[in-house]
């Protein structure tokens, strides 16, 4: 089995997001950047399929050089080898375009994302990619299990999950629940350093999206603090002051 | 030129995040000067496509095929690229649901599109350019973004526009569209629905505890504060990790992002992973006995006390209320 995971470079979940150059580029001042944390389980879940000589797990990460720390993070995780497309990533749509190019004739039997990468996109490249390759893509997966042949994937709907399953070749992209995060041993991060990483050139592809500026949410104003045995009269500002209930 | 929206359904029905997605397809038309058409796929009576006349969609296509009754992404993104198409669409609405989610980047693809997923507001056109204001960073900050793509494609976020009546009489018409065999890869064996809960999502309260709550037997008190005030429940990641909660629960920067009207946060430190989820609801409360939880410095309204004793007190007093 040969399965492709895409890994993001993020910062860290601790960050505090500020802007620069009036508002129109992200602070990477002091920024720590890490393995997207859903990609972590994608990857997790990667490695327990093909643990025991079943395959093998290659890592695709679009970005620049100053990536490849976290890539080795993948690699040291467990990852066979790993590729960078040399790119800064524009949007999601670039992206996928990329990661398609690189897979179209690697014959990989499935390919995993996280669900979506904590910074700038909304859970798109996984059914882009599908698109491109025109495969199946099933979005937000809780639990991956296979015989070997078949796959069952239980995806989140609103209240509740679909059981779905696949046949061939797919993608999808993982949450929660699809594996445990593994965490490097000495032994994984020892031989990161040696694992191949190869770099390959991006594709050209339109340009259909472009940031223009960020925002911040407006401050809240300070908080209105109602004594502990005054409940019913916060019961009262809900409704008369702030009319949600 | 005209605006095409997708109305997805759940067991023959439309929810209120459906009617939210035609009312704001509806601004963008109007603001663009052109026609809605809604599409539905799957099972759907007359008497609910009609509806959708209320929230301004004059024209709705109507697709049920054997092969589309459940949902399938790849062969619905077929499907709405070639309503689109048929329609002269170069505008694509959706809601930023977990279908919505699996189907927009997929039609982005076909149609050559620009995707602004988790749009917050209506796009601002002035000199001709078409930009959206979409959450980013999960849910800490918001990017301007520009669709360069003649075609765009837009998903709503929940509770972000609001349902706005606008009432014209809907024209049914079927529509069907070559579905290839390679569309078909997926096969759903089958749904679990818990139909007696809200679903978190698009709910528009919220009651929400964390690890203050001490284990998983105090929940009685947060159902029956959420279900007295007909919202849903959620929980932090430490609860849902400890299995107190099931993840579907679970929001915050690794869980779901939610913007509901109010939030209620019992129990809850505040900590940034947890507040990048919930930062965008409209009005906060927290509940928690240490007054210098970071979480109160996000909230518009707060108790410091003891979960134990504040939760029964608010009960009674809503039940007071609503008497
Ligand atoms: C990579 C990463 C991702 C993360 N993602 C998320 C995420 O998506 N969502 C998330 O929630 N967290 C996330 N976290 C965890 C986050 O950092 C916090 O640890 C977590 O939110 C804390 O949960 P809590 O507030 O329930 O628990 P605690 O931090 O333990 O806080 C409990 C609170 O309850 C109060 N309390 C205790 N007893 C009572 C009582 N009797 N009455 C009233 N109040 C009481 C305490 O004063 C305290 O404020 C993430 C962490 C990391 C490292
Ligand atoms: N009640 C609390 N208030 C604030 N921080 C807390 C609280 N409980 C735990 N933490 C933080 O969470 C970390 C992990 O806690 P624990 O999981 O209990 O070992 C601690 O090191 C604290 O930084």
């Amino acid at each position: 089995m040969k399965i492709l995971v895409c890994i993001s470079n993020v910062p860290d979940t601790t960050t505090k997001i500020t802007f620069t150059n009036d508002n129109t580029e992200f602070n990477t001042a002091g920024v720590q950047y890490i393995v997207n944390p859903y990609d972590e389980i994608a990857l997790s879940k990667a490695i327990e399929l093909t643990e025991g000589g079943k395959g093998t797990v290659s890592v695709i990460n679009v970005g620049e050089a100053s990536n490849d720390p976290t890539i080795r993070k993948a690699l040291a995780i467990g990852a066979d080898d790993a590729v960078r497309v040399n790119a800064a990533p524009r949007d999601a749509y670039f992206v996928a375009k990329q990661i398609a190019e690189y897979a179209k004739d690697k014959d990989f039997d499935i390919i995993l994302t996280g669900r979506e990468s904590i910074d700038y996109n909304g859970n798109q490249v996984a059914a882009m990619v599908g698109e491109f390759l025109d495969i199946p893509s099933i979005s937000i997966i809780k639990k991956l299990e296979t015989d070997g042949s078949n796959y069952t994937v239980e995806r989140e709907i609103e209240g509740g999950k679909e059981v779905v399953t696949v046949t061939g070749k797919f993608i999808a992209s993982c949450a929660e629940g699809v594996a445990e995060p593994k965490i490097p041993n000495m032994r994984g991060i020892m031989s990161a350093r040696t694992k191949p990483l190869t770099v390959v050139d991006a594709v050209a592809i339109e340009e259909v999206t472009k940031v223009v500026k960020y925002d911040t949410p407006a401050p809240r104003g300070a908080v209105n603090l109602i004594p502990a045995d005054q409940t019913e009269e916060l019961i009262n500002l809900l409704h008369s002051e702030a009319k949600v209930i | 030129m005209s605006v095409l929206v997708y109305v997805e359904q759940a067991e023959g029905k439309f929810k209120k995040s459906v009617f939210e997605a035609v009312s704001y397809a509806k601004a963008i038309a109007d603001q663009q000067s052109t026609n809605l058409t809604a599409i539905s796929i799957g099972d759907v009576a007359d008497g609910e496509l009609k509806e959708l006349g209320k929230y301004g969609a004059a024209k709705v296509l109507n697709v049920s095929a054997e092969q589309l009754k459940t949902f399938v992404n790849q062969a619905y993104a077929s499907v709405i690229a070639a309503a689109a198409e048929k329609e002269s669409a170069d505008i694509v609405v959706l809601s930023n649901s977990f279908s919505g989610k699996g189907l927009a980047p997929r039609i982005a693809v076909k149609l050559k599109a620009g995707l602004a997923d988790g749009a917050v507001e209506l796009p601002k056109t002035d000199g001709g350019k078409f930009e959206i204001k979409k959450t980013a960073f999960s849910g800490k900050a918001f990017a301007i973004t520009e669709l360069t793509s003649a075609n765009k494609i837009i998903a709503l976020n929940p509770n972000a526009f609001g349902v706005k009546e606008n009432a014209v009489e809907a024209v049914i018409e079927s529509f069907s569209a070559d579905i290839k065999q390679s569309d078909l890869g997926t096969v759903i064996k089958e749904i679990v629905r818990a139909t007696d809960k809200i679903s978190l999502p698009d709910a528009e309260l919220v009651v929400s505890a964390g690890r203050g709550l001490k284990g998983p037997e105090n929940w009685g008190m947060i159902e029956e504060l959420a279900n007295l005030l007909g919202a849903a429940t959620a929980c932090s990641k430490p609860v849902s990790d400890a299995d107190w909660r099931p993840h579907s629960e679970h929001v915050g920067q690794t869980g779901i992002s939610i913007s509901p009207n109010l939030y209620i946060a019992i129990g809850i430190s505040g900590a940034i992973q947890h507040l990048a989820g919930v930062s965008s609801s409209k009005v906060i409360v927290v509940i928690n006995k240490d007054s210098e939880a970071p979480f109160f410095k996000v909230a518009d309204y707060g108790i410091v006390g003891d979960a134990f004793e504040v939760v029964p007190k608010l009960i009674e007093a809503l039940k007071a209320h609503k008497a």
